[in-house]
């Protein structure tokens, strides 16, 4: 599998009352064709703002630096123009809550073919046709009846399915999928994941999915990159960020979530609360609330460096390290 | 209408789809049955309200002599009805009105019905034409200004509609008169009509659509002209209004979720802005257009007296000082209707913008 999208030192600035923010600092990693890349992280530690910044759509008066080659061209260094025929064609876009992302007083046709028409250029029938299967691969029953429709008309794991299958219309290579499952019912979640996982498998589909919920993850993603105060914490294959993480935060976040056979007692959560857009603390950001933290983590801010097979971590004491 | 499928039903998506005609028809015959109710209210107001305006209508009607003549004032009460007890009045009034009987004008001499079906139409042509203009040009620039918002364009914009809502219509129709037509004639000044040419047959009482059924070319032309200096007038106000309204709608539509997720697909900004933005933001624009034509219809007085437009701010005006109750009935009743109906027409406009209306 090659590379299909290669992030070098991302930083995304933010225009705040205080003058520019860092929201996203120095993050690096890849995406191979065909796998999943998750991007874990509490709110606020930068994951939306980093896919925002692929796709060119960050907020007025927010800069960027570094570099994101996607496909052999860096998707910060082209223009407005260009970006734009990369937008919807290449990288598609599922974002959080299908109730606000589909647009209301739209029909589905509508929706799921203008951009199809707009950078395919293919007729209205043949972009119906086409809508037509997309709606029967994401299994929305009696498609042609749904093309007609609006999105109030669907439940919220259907309207998911729907916002999908836009997504999905010019047979991009790469999908952005920020929180997909967070607004959905958790039984309507499992459906929606395992439709991510079998679409990527046939379609060939790298998926970037950015959540918070490291259940997601260990249910769909490849590999995971974990993040802080919009810093790399972590980054590694799945099972070896999941069962044995050598961050701190990490593994404050393992802990934190409930175990089937545990009760509320196996409960750890992470003392205090990730930090705020302009409030980020010198040297590593997660001191204030590690528990390992020694005085140089107060100073210097560490870099993810290589800890074992594509395994990279930013925690230069590496207290967990003798446990792995 | 494609699949002919009449017990298969699609279980789990929950659409109601039903016949979207049943339901209109079934909405409109429910908010025409309230209109009347209403309009009948409104001649009990203002039935009332004409009760209570000190002033006498054998007065202020008959002569100076004929005031001192008590046969000749109770003549005219007699003739009027105004010697019959009020709630007679009314009742016998309200049975006319359901006969298409609006009473005679006691200033024209001619029934009331006749007076409007030449005023109205004519403040109509003038709204319209001045509210097209307004929602054209006001939409656009609130657009232009919501899109760049802080920025140069948008601050300039704000300074153009701030004038525009500021300055008294009368004013502006008194300088655009003066400099327009006056000085420099570039535009035709007063009435609707070349004074050389005649009106066209009467039709729908707007003298351009009247003129082109007819075929004279001439006339529709001379009338088009006329309408635009007092129309574009009227617009100052409304263009400044719209704009603002549109420049608030559109900038709360751009932060929704469906706006980015829009941009996401890679759509030209003109199409995201057209198709998702504007369209949801149209809801509230056409709501304070409704308003704002209503106010066009009643509040054109001064610029109807000032362009000499024979219109019904003239006639209402006339009725008023001279006490002339079925006049101003009757102004009262048509003017209440027109509102009713934009009121009705804004109603369907939303259903036909938002396709939740439609379906719930």
């Amino acid at each position: 599998m090659g590379t299909l999208l290669e992030v070098e030192d991302l930083t995304v600035w933010l225009a705040t009352r205080n003058g520019p923010r860092k929201a996203v600092d120095g993050l690096t990693f890849r995406v191979d064709s065909g796998e999943v890349f998750g991007i874990a992280g509490e709110s606020g530690s930068g994951k939306t703002m980093t896919a925002m910044a692929l796709l060119g759509l960050l907020p007025h008066a927010a800069r960027t630096s570094g570099r994101a080659v996607f496909e052999g061209r860096d998707l910060l260094a082209m223009k407005p123009r260009e970006l734009r025929d990369v937008r919807g064609r290449s990288i598609a876009m599922v974002s959080q809550d299908p109730s606000t992302s589909l647009h209301p007083m739209l029909s589905i046709e509508t929706q799921v073919t203008e951009h199809m028409r707009h950078h395919l250029g293919v007729g209205k029938s043949e972009a119906r046709g086409r809508a037509v299967e997309l709606l029967s691969t994401v299994r929305i029953p009696d498609p042609e009846r749904a093309l007609r429709a609006h999105p109030a008309q669907f439940s919220g794991g259907m309207r998911q399915r729907i916002a999908i299958a836009v997504a999905l219309a010019c047979e991009p290579r790469l999908l952005l999928a920020d929180e997909p499952t967070t607004a959905l019912d958790v039984t309507v979640q499992a459906g929606i994941l395992r439709l991510l996982n079998r679409l990527r498998q046939e379609r060939d589909l790298a998926v970037v999915v950015i959540t918070h919920d490291l259940g997601v993850m260990s249910a769909v993603a490849d590999r995971i990159c974990v993040m802080y105060g919009g810093r790399t914490a972590e980054i590694g294959p799945r099972e070896t960020v999941l069962t044995h993480p050598r961050h701190p935060y990490t593994r404050g976040l393992l802990d934190a979530l409930p175990h089937p056979e545990g009760g509320a007692a196996t409960l750890r959560p992470i003392p205090g609360s990730p930090p705020s857009l302009g409030a980020v603390p010198e040297g590593c950001p997660f001191h204030p609330r590690c528990a390992f933290a020694v005085a140089s983590c107060r100073e210097e801010r560490p870099e993810p460096v290589p800890v074992g097979s594509d395994h990279r971590v930013a925690c230069p004491p590496d207290p967990l390290g003798g446990e792995a | 209408m494609s699949s002919a499928k009449p017990k298969s039903g699609a279980p789990g998506t929950g659409r109601r789809a039903a016949r979207p005609g049943g339901v209109l028809l079934r909405f409109l015959a429910r908010r025409l049955a309230a209109a009347l109710l209403l309009c009948v209210g409104i001649t009990l107001v203002a039935f009332t309200l004409t009760q209570l305006v000190p002033g006498d209508p054998a007065a202020a009607n008959l002569g100076q002599q004929a005031i001192g003549d008590p046969a000749a004032v109770a003549a005219f009460r007699a003739k009027y009805g105004l010697d019959q007890p009020l709630p007679v009045q009314y009742l016998t009034y309200i049975g006319n009105v359901f006969q298409g009987n609006l009473g005679m004008s006691q200033q024209s001499h001619r029934p009331v019905a006749e007076d409007l079906a030449e005023f109205v139409p004519a403040t109509i042509e003038l709204a319209l034409f001045a509210i097209v203009v307004s929602l054209l040009v006001g939409v656009a620039l609130g657009v232009v200004a919501a899109v760049n918002r802080d920025r140069w364009p948008d601050q300039v914009l704000r300074v153009v509609s701030l004038g525009g809502v500021s300055m008294p219509t009368f004013w502006v129709a008194l300088v655009a008169f003066y400099l327009l037509s006056f000085k420099f004639d570039l535009l035709p000044g007063t009435g609707r009509l070349d004074p050389v040419l005649s009106p066209p047959p009467y039709t729908t009482g707007f003298y351009s659509v009247d003129a082109a059924l007819a075929g004279q070319w001439d006339v529709m032309w001379s009338a088009l002209g006329h309408l635009v200096l007092p129309s574009l007038v009227l617009a100052v106000y409304t263009v400044g209004m719209l704009m603002r309204f549109s420049r608030a709608s559109v900038l709360e539509i751009l932060g929704n979720d469906y706006v980015r997720a829009a941009r996401a697909k890679g759509l030209p900004e003109r199409v995201v802005i057209v198709r998702h933005v504007l369209r949801p933001a149209m809801v509230a624009i056409i709501t304070v257009a409704g308003v704002a034509f209503g106010s066009l219809l009643s509040g054109a007085v001064l610029v109807e007296k000032i362009f000499s437009w024979p219109g019904v701010g003239q006639y209402a005006y006339r009725s008023a000082v001279n006490l002339d109750l079925p006049g101003i009935m009757g102004v009262s009743i048509v003017v209440a209707a027109v509102y009713i109906l934009i009121n009705l027409l804004v109603d369907l406009l939303y259903g036909v913008i938002d396709p939740r209306i439609r379906l719930t």
